[in-house]
């Protein structure tokens, strides 16, 4: 069953930047591009389960920051070593200033 | 005999990360990992973390069979190289076996320097591989004593596993203060606290005068002072680089296999990378430097690998090293002695930087330590202006209130 989950205010994220957010057990982080979009992915680390969102973003990349480990965090994609399991992303919508996320 | 190709000497985290390269490169002739561990390639540095007992089995792989099948990699494991032969390009192993290579890459490692005082003692331990760490976690048990002999990286690491598990802890240092070799005094002091408010008994400017074995476990003689009874000592003081085979090669040796800025040795069909080369480091006017680091041990042999294909590009990497001990996070980029003057950032709970500027203002190191990843981002921040060679006010680097992104943009 997916569900639309309100993860932050829109100003919550900087631009170019991301924040974590904790929901039911889980962790996600939310990414607000340099052009002004949101993305949702899950928030650890594939490579040992660090919090993506004390990470750097540079463009449409976040690099990990234990091991600078880089994802895609549009796509999920792990590009290169020492990642080489994708990151899973979430669709993301915005709604009355709000960052809503959807979960299955 | 076999087709001539590329042979990888040494499946660590550099040979392993050369061989994936190459065929990222579009190398299609054979390739072939040679490695004396009989483990599939692995991460030394969870060797040496906190977890390292909890699950002794858990080798963390840098790529299982598969993968490598997949790629066409041919993996020799448990099989040590004994010479190289480079008149008739060959490498050879005990058994007389030969294999021709077309390109080869040594990326033969380092391994522990041993202690002479400590050679009789049968409880001495040392680390470098899964099979010593899984040794030395067999030993820690609730209230073993353990004296840890070196204040480097892995001899306090492995202080803080050992406490972890309940172990009592002394270590000693002969310099007068921990992590003398890379770490600014003021980040190696945090740790010292650290490691004290954990128990761990840190001896600083202590010589040992000899090691003897017990009944059970090792009395450990100091030249000064009563001598200290152990279940088992654990040696750390430092490495040195795996270079005999270069040498019996006639390649040059220099503190490591010495190389040019692309990795190749004086052999132009032979390449070396990696914890046993010596290279000189370009954001440094050149100067030689031979590094002990996981993410250097990577990308020179992504480096290494790309040159071995056809290219011909050279080494431009800042150093960047972690160490994890307690709930602390350690990082460095660039190299802190580069640096004649420091900047200090203070941050939210207790974490810090200091900024290491050259006499000039260039920002060439920064370093940090605090609480999880406190400080990583503003390390890779950092290095990245590092990499540019810029010149930042040193008012903004010690004010928080300053972002190092907006340093990067101007
Ligand atoms: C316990 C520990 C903890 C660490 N922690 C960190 C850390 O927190 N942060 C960090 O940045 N770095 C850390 N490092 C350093 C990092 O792991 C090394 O820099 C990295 O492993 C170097 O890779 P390498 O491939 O050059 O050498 P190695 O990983 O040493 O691999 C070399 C391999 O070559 C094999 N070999 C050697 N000679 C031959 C031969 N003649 N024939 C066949 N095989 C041969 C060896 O058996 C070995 O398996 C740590 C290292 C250790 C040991
Ligand atoms: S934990 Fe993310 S790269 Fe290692």
């Amino acid at each position: 069953m997916s569900e639309w989950v309100e993860a932050c205010a829109a100003d919550d994220v900087e631009e170019e930047d991301v924040i974590r957010f904790d929901h039911a057990g889980r962790t996600f982080a939310i990414y607000r591009s340099p052009d002004d979009e949101y993305f949702a992915t899950d928030g650890l680390c594939t490579h040992e389960k660090v919090h993506l969102a004390d990470g750097l973003v540079m463009d449409d990349i976040i690099e990990c920051p234990k091991h600078n480990g880089r994802f895609n965090y549009k796509t999920g994609a792990a590009k290169g070593a020492p990642v080489c399991v994708n990151l899973r992303t979430y669709p993301v919508k915005l709604e009355a200033g709000m960052v809503m996320i959807q979960l299955d | 005999m076999d087709a001539r190709g590329a042979v990888i000497v040494g499946a660590g985290e550099c040979g392993a990360r050369a061989a994936f390269a190459l065929r990222e490169e579009g190398y299609a002739g054979p390739t072939t990992l040679i490695g004396e561990e009989t483990h599939l390639p692995y991460e030394r540095p969870p060797l040496s973390k906190e977890g390292m007992a909890s699950d002794a089995s858990g080798l963390k792989l840098i790529a299982d069979a598969a993968h490598f099948a997949d790629a066409g990699i041919r993996l020799l494991l448990g099989s040590k190289v004994i010479a190289i032969d480079r008149a008739a390009k060959t490498v050879s192993f005990r058994s007389g076996s030969t294999i021709p290579y077309e390109m080869m890459l040594l990326a033969t490692g380092a391994r522990p320097r041993r202690l002479p005082l400590a050679e009789a003692s049968g409880h001495c331990l040392y680390l470098r591989t899964q099979d010593e760490a899984n040794a030395i976690a067999s030993r820690f048990r609730q209230g073993a004593h353990v004296v840890i002999v070196g204040g480097g990286f892995i001899g306090l690491e492995l202080a803080a596993a050992a406490s972890r598990h309940g172990c009592t802890v002394s270590l000693l240092e002969a310099a007068p203060r921990l992590l003398a070799r890379a770490v600014p005094p003021e980040i190696a002091e945090v740790i010292g606290n650290v490691h004290r408010s954990n128990g761990v008994d840190i001896r600083l400017g202590v010589s040992i005068a000899g090691f003897q074995d017990m009944d059970r476990g090792v009395e450990v003689h100091l030249a000064e002072g009563a001598p200290l009874r152990a279940d088992f000592c654990i040696i750390g003081i430092g490495a040195v680089p795996n270079t005999e085979l270069a040498q019996e090669a006639g390649l040059a040796v220099d503190n490591g296999i010495r190389v040019d800025g692309t990795l190749r040795t004086d052999d132009p069909y032979i390449f070396a990378a990696g914890d046993c080369c010596s290279f000189p480091l370009s954001i440094y006017g050149g100067r030689r430097v031979r590094l002990e680091t996981w993410r250097n041990a990577q990308e020179q042999g992504t480096l290494a690998a790309k040159n071995m294909a056809g290219g011909n590009i050279e080494h431009a990497a800042v150093p960047w090293f972690w160490s994890d001990q307690y709930d602390r996070t350690l990082q460095i980029a660039g190299l802190p002695d580069e640096g004649t003057q420091t900047v200090r950032r203070d941050l939210a709970d207790g974490a810090f930087l200091l900024f290491h500027l050259a006499g000039d203002g260039r920002l060439v190191a920064a370093s940090g330590i605090g609480i999880g990843n406190a400080i990583a981002r503003d390390i890779r921040l950092a290095e990245m202006l590092v990499a540019r060679r810029a010149v930042p006010a040193a008012g903004s680097l010690a004010s928080a209130a300053v972002k190092l992104k907006t340093l990067l943009a101007a």
